[in-house]
């Protein structure tokens, strides 16, 4: 197990500095972050190369890179251009995404995995049609379609909550756009589970309980379901990632001051240290949860082990 | 048909809707494939032959198909359906609701609300036809090159893959496409191009790795055929199944993110009729005047939607397990 954590954690690092690389290319190659301090009009040549100079950016771009990650592993993500340290803006905007993408994922927990088993123990029948009819429809809303939608009906239209989300982000303001988000999710949940059940109401170990004698209660919620789950806890771990990033167009329609906010103002403003230490933390936390499903499938699996 | 006890590897199969489930699904198809056949009377059926005699009686297969159908004609021929001009604008009539003539209505500039929404269509499919077309013949020749040859270039791909599955798709969208003035799909399709492709390479993968143990495979390769002989006349004939599984639910889902990123500001840019942006546009008013954003939302949703079920019928039609 202790190799295999470290074999992996090795094979991480060239992901994380390719993935950091083509964002850093993106944003220093691509863009031009010293025109873009001087908004619409054209910098004066002898301050934008003093600029150039100062924030390292007349140096070839690994080196560049180079020293962007040192810097990252002191504890130092530069500061925004408007003067703000990067991190001082992760501190406020973190929280509130990790607040949102809890409400998301304790959504797509309870919803998915309660219409999966009842769809699941039900196959063919009306109930699993119908639950099935809803997750195609679902994923095929796009997100900023039924988070506009649900604001106007639930929020203006019937006034049943606060439309968009104060500065605070309590959890209850936080529902609404946390439904929003985990809705496509939720229907992949739903179907996992329902496949996973089917699939392993025919295995062997349940007729095995079934021929001994055990209530079917019993059967479904310690044989069937604990087995079934396994695939869903993975997905659910990898989505967490997922979400923190797809958070940016639920938080610009609610209003949250979130990652996805800094990230969008930091894009539109060509803010390039804003830009690459958010995408920076945002890859490491997908790596990382990456990591902790696939040791948790040892956990919840035993029979799957690492060498 | 009862349903049978299938020995089965792997976690999932049958009828998730995404391309995120679709991926563990179409793995699966490759193992259950052998051992089917037609009846005994009657020759035995190919794979395809079989599958579009399952199709064709599949209402949902049916349906899928016309909307698509549908779809792609008004996208190359929009004014059959609409004869107005979708840049036509009356200030006089902005946001005003259906009227004669206009029956969704009009945009915040007095542009009719319908005559965009059919127009919209061809943004859409163009985007996502070009690149799931390219991220398919990319993904597949990668993939497949790494199943069959295997060694460092099988690891280099993984591990290339892997870097893009790291960075968030609309994330890196937006910094790639912020930076581009073009005003073309051309872009856009390039980047969904260069995110979409790992997803088809690991199942162009995992099937070419499945279909070169064949033993047919094997005799090929005994009575001296070449590698691109093996592959092309060999392999690629009994893997390509699974591909064209994905991409078609992926085809649904990058026109869903087509859109999303033209409502972030940057994808498609105008003059470009797409959906994308007239919803992001029609968003600010949605308490005045929800119709402007309710039509081409509709629009949009039952395009995706029908991709999505397209590559469930398709699925179901290949995959023998469900039978």
């Amino acid at each position: 197990m202790g190799r295999y954590v470290i074999r992996r954690l090795l094979q991480m690092i060239p992901v994380f500095i390719g993935s950091t690389f083509l964002i850093f290319f993106m944003v220093y190659a691509l863009g031009d972050p010293v025109a873009a301090m001087f908004g619409d009009r054209a910098p004066d040549p002898a301050t934008a190369a003093r600029i150039r100079e100062e924030l390292l950016l007349d140096q070839p771009l690994w080196k560049q890179y180079l020293h962007y990650m040192g810097q990252i592993f002191r504890g130092d993500f530069g500061t925004a251009f408007n003067g703000q340290p990067v991190t001082e803006l992760m501190g406020t905007a973190f929280p509130v995404t990790l607040r949102l993408t809890l409400v998301a994922i304790v959504i797509e927990i309870i919803v998915g995995v309660t219409l999966g088993v009842l769809s699941g123990l039900r196959r063919g029948r009306a109930l699993d049609t119908s639950v099935l009819v809803f997750t195609l429809v679902v994923v095929s809303i796009p997100t900023f379609v039924s988070g506009y939608v649900l604001q106007f009906l639930l929020g203006v239209k019937w006034g049943w909550v606060k439309p968009t989300v104060s500065t605070d982000a309590y959890l209850d303001e936080l529902l609404l756009p946390g439904v929003v988000l985990a809705l496509v999710s939720l229907a992949y949940v739903t179907r996992l589970t329902r496949t996973s059940l089917a699939e392993n109401a025919r295995a062997d170990y349940v007729r095995t309980a079934v021929a001994k004698g055990l209530p079917r209660r019993r059967v479904v919620t310690r044989h069937l379901l604990r087995n079934s789950l396994i695939p869903v806890v993975t997905f659910i771990g990898t989505d967490i990632g997922s979400l923190m990033g797809g958070a940016i167009v639920t938080e610009r329609i609610f209003n949250i001051h979130g990652v996805g906010f800094q990230l969008y103002q930091g894009i539109l403003r060509q803010n390039s240290p804003t830009v690459v230490g958010f995408v920076t933390v945002l890859v490491l936390v997908f790596l990382f949860a990456n990591l902790v499903v696939d040791l948790l499938y040892a956990v919840l699996d035993p029979r799957i082990r690492y060498a | 048909m009862p349903e049978r006890y299938v020995p089965n590897e792997a976690v999932t199969h049958g009828d998730g809707g995404t391309a995120a489930l679709a991926m563990a699904e179409a793995e699966t198809l490759e193992g259950g494939r052998n051992g089917r056949g037609g009846s005994p009377r009657d020759k035995p059926r190919s794979l395809w032959g079989d599958a579009w005699r399952d199709l064709r009686r599949n209402p949902v297969f049916l349906v899928s198909a016309l909307i698509i159908l549908f779809l792609v004609v008004i996208a190359i021929w929009p004014q059959l359906i609409a004869d107005g001009n979708p840049y036509r604008a009356d200030l006089a009539k902005a946001q005003e609701g259906s009227a004669p003539g206009h029956p969704f209505g009009f945009d915040t500039q007095g542009r009719d609300v319908y005559t965009r929404t059919v127009y919209g269509a061809r943004a859409s499919i163009t985007v996502g036809i070009c690149a799931t077309a390219g991220a398919a013949l990319l993904g597949s020749a990668l993939g497949g090159l790494a199943g069959f040859f295997g060694g460092w270039w099988d690891a280099l791909l993984s591990r290339v893959a892997d870097i893009f599955f790291g960075i968030p798709v609309l994330l890196g969208g937006l910094v790639f496409l912020s930076v581009v003035t073009s005003k073309t799909v051309w872009p856009v399709v390039g980047f969904i191009v260069l995110l979409g492709w790992p997803q088809i390479a690991r199942i162009a993968r995992g099937s070419v790795v499945t279909a070169k143990q064949n033993d047919y495979v094997q005799a090929a390769r005994a009575l001296g055929a070449s590698s691109g002989r093996l592959l092309l006349r060999h392999i690629a004939p009994n893997a390509v199944a699974p591909v064209i599984v994905v991409a078609t639910i992926a085809l649904g889902t990058y026109i869903s993110l087509e859109a999303t990123l033209s409502y972030l500001g940057a994808g498609l840019k105008p003059p470009t009729v797409s959906w994308g942006i007239d919803i992001s546009t029609a968003s600010t008013y949605i308490r005045n005047a929800p119709h402007m954003l309710l039509y081409p939302a509709g629009a949009l949703s039952i395009t995706v939607l029908a991709f999505i079920m397209l590559g469930d019928a398709v699925r179901d039609a290949l995959d023998p397990k469900l039978r």
